[in-house]
């Protein structure tokens, strides 16, 4: 079973709760995925406003954990301050730490990364850092307090897919380990499937599913092939060979001469 | 006093975080806030004195990914 931070989870599969058609659609892609962990964020409430309130609600009432990011931050003391507030909404320790270091291309600043990360760990909170899939940042990480990596493996709602896989069996391979979980950039079942075969732990999800034409059965079918991967990882595969062997007995045969 | 709350420049008579809320008509329990860049904890709200230009953040759940 997977276990991050000392809490094991039913599922393989985390799900972000941005840009569905609907609320309702949200809930039942959540339901469908069988996700225990959903991703949120904090943003400015205007004076008067409920809002914030009628979506919490809907979200507590999932019965999933919670882990909230800090979606949108450019600057170590924007990450920190944001992961504060939301410790004190959300009464968790965990934070899904973002430091955005690109408008285009939305990757991390690894830099502001690896000192927020190690502000935050030193503060009692449980750091999931969004990053790259480089080897020596993942090794910062773990060394500033890191306990799960999130590597990414595209661009967030590029629908790429793992685009470096080379890179992806380095991290997998150098910290058989942590638990990671492939964050952004994935757009289609069998990219989840191709990440989980790797062997890594879990992935993370948000637009390939609520931008999907039906966002609940593109989480059924994300569930599907997180499990398949994960599964397939552990059954062994044969690895590819040049040369065809044939799967149907050789010996016995008829033979017509 | 003038204070600039998410943002925007406003007038108010609050003389504390906790008195600013009602003031403005937060009502949602869901809130974090924070102070010239520092965290104001919920329970220390009531207690948390403004001052003239302080800038206010009040933040609450949304969606994310």
């Amino acid at each position: 079973m997977l276990k991050l931070y000392g809490t094991e989870l039913s599922s393989r599969l985390l799900l972000g709760t941005a840009q569905y058609p609907s609320p309702a659609i949200l809930m039942d892609a959540v339901k469908a995925s069988e996700t225990a962990i959903v991703t949120v964020s904090l943003r400015r409430e205007m004076a008067g406003g409920k809002s914030g309130d009628k979506f919490w609600s809907l979200i507590q009432s999932l019965g999933v954990h919670v882990l909230p990011n800090t979606a949108g931050c450019h600057t170590v003391k924007e990450a920190v301050l944001t992961a504060q507030m939301a410790r004190d909404i959300f009464a968790t320790n965990w934070i899904k730490l973002e430091v955005i270091g690109n408008h285009d291309t939305l990757q991390p600043d690894v830099f502001a990364l690896v000192e927020a990360a190690r502000i935050l760990t030193a503060d009692g909170f449980n750091v999931f850092p969004y990053t790259t899939d480089d080897l020596v940042v993942a090794e910062r990480l773990l060394e500033a307090g890191c306990e799960v990596l999130m590597p990414w493996c595209a661009p967030i709602g590029s629908a790429l897919g793992p685009l470096n896989l080379h890179a992806l069996r380095a991290l997998r391979g150098h910290f058989p380990e942590v638990p990671m979980i492939v964050d952004a950039g994935l757009g289609r079942p069998s990219h989840a499937a191709t990440v989980m075969e790797l062997g890594f732990d879990a992935i993370l999800l948000n637009t390939a599913v609520a931008k999907a034409g039906d966002p609940v059965v593109m989480a059924a079918a994300f569930a599907k092939a997180v499990d398949a991967g994960h599964m397939a990882f552990h059954a062994g595969m044969l690895e590819p060979r040049d040369v065809a062997v044939p799967s149907t007995p050789v010996i016995g045969r008829a033979v017509f001469t | 006093m003038r204070l600039i709350i998410n943002g925007e420049p406003l007038e108010v008579t609050s003389r504390t975080l906790g008195d600013l809320l009602g003031e403005l008509d937060y009502e949602g329990d869901w809130l974090a806030t924070a102070l010239n860049g520092e965290l104001v904890r919920a329970a220390a709200r009531s207690t948390f004195t403004l001052n003239e230009g302080d800038k206010v953040e009040i933040l609450t759940p949304r969606q994310g990914g």
